[in-house]
């Protein structure tokens, strides 16, 4: 028994450890905290469209650095989040976004996750109460 | 019988949007700047160093800008066709993060298919344009509307079926 637990906790410090903490390599200077706070926060709800799976904050891909680039550019200018994001939006399209806006377009990748969860568990339950009749 | 048809079906359903799913190309986005005004810029002209060029050059007529670079090896596959189309329409060169020097030597040893060609050694005008990877080409029609956007290396057959025609289509405007 203290065999397995040994196992299971080194098992876990090795998984813990075993993602990557690499940052890239830009130094940004900020005027303020809640500047640095806003290109954090944007940097890591934005995609890169090269490693499409990777925010902006993590990817190396050159157009991440120069779009991390701007993003800091505009954020020296004083410009909002929803500005910033507004202007990328308008270049590149809802797929920037980890989290696209709900709209009748995108209302189907939002809720057909949950449709399918629903579904799923209607057919279970049915056949469960189906098994259940049949045994009794 | 009957338990059979719920477990096919939902196969069935799930086969038809995966088999959907195999043939969607995520380098393929939907291109948001259809159907608007060029952005504005000035930049340098490549080859004639210390000219400007400003987006009043597509006022006009129908043309392609193709966004390439030297350090592309699928732009240089395209390039043998673009030197082929390029009697039948105009093309613009947007050389981006590109060594501008690389470039001019690249042009003059393998042919220069370009009417202009626009220098953006940062990306900057890039990002405007909402460029993510090369080759990427736009038309643009005669009152400087961006009207399709091809991403990837344009085949003879791409520009035959699906560029030639929006070309038509556009000079007629």
């Amino acid at each position: 028994m203290v065999k397995i637990l040994i196992k299971l906790v080194l098992s876990v410090i090795v998984l813990w450890f075993s993602c990557g903490y690499g940052q890239p390599t830009d130094l940004y200077v900020f005027n303020s905290d809640t500047q640095r706070q806003t290109f954090t926060e944007l940097t890591q709800q934005l995609r890169c469209l090269v490693c499409q799976n990777e925010s902006l904050a993590d990817s190396t891909a050159p157009l991440a650095q120069d779009l991390r680039g701007e993003i800091y550019q505009q954020i020296q200018q004083g410009k909002t989040s929803d500005q910033v994001k507004a202007y990328l939006l308008t270049r590149y399209g809802q797929f920037i976004l980890f989290k696209p806006k709900m709209t009748p377009a995108t209302a189907i990748l939002w809720c057909a996750p949950f449709i399918f969860l629903l579904a799923a568990i209607s057919i279970v339950v049915l056949m469960l109460r189906r098994q259940r009749y049949l045994s009794s | 019988m009957w338990r059979y048809t719920i477990p096919l079906s939902i196969f069935i359903i799930m086969a038809i949007f995966l088999g959907f799913g195999l043939r969607h190309n995520p380098q393929q986005l939907p291109c948001v700047m259809l159907n608007k005004p060029a952005p504005e810029f000035a930049a340098d002209n490549l080859l004639h160093p210390g000219q400007t060029v400003h987006n009043n050059l597509f006022i006009g007529h129908v043309s392609l800008l193709n966004v390439w670079a030297t350090w592309c090896i699928t732009c240089q596959m395209e390039h043998p066709i673009l030197m082929d189309i390029a009697h039948q329409v105009k093309i613009y060169g947007l050389n981006y993060k590109d060594d501008p020097r690389s470039a001019r030597t690249w042009l003059q040893q393998h042919g220069n298919p370009y009417a202009v060609v626009i220098a953006d050694p940062q990306g900057l005008l890039g990002i405007d344009w909402g460029v993510y990877g090369t080759p990427e080409t736009f038309i643009i029609d005669p009152q400087g509307v961006i009207r399709y956007k091809y991403v990837g290396a344009i085949s003879p057959e791409v520009w035959r079926e699906e560029l030639a025609p929006l070309v038509k289509k556009w000079s007629k405007s």
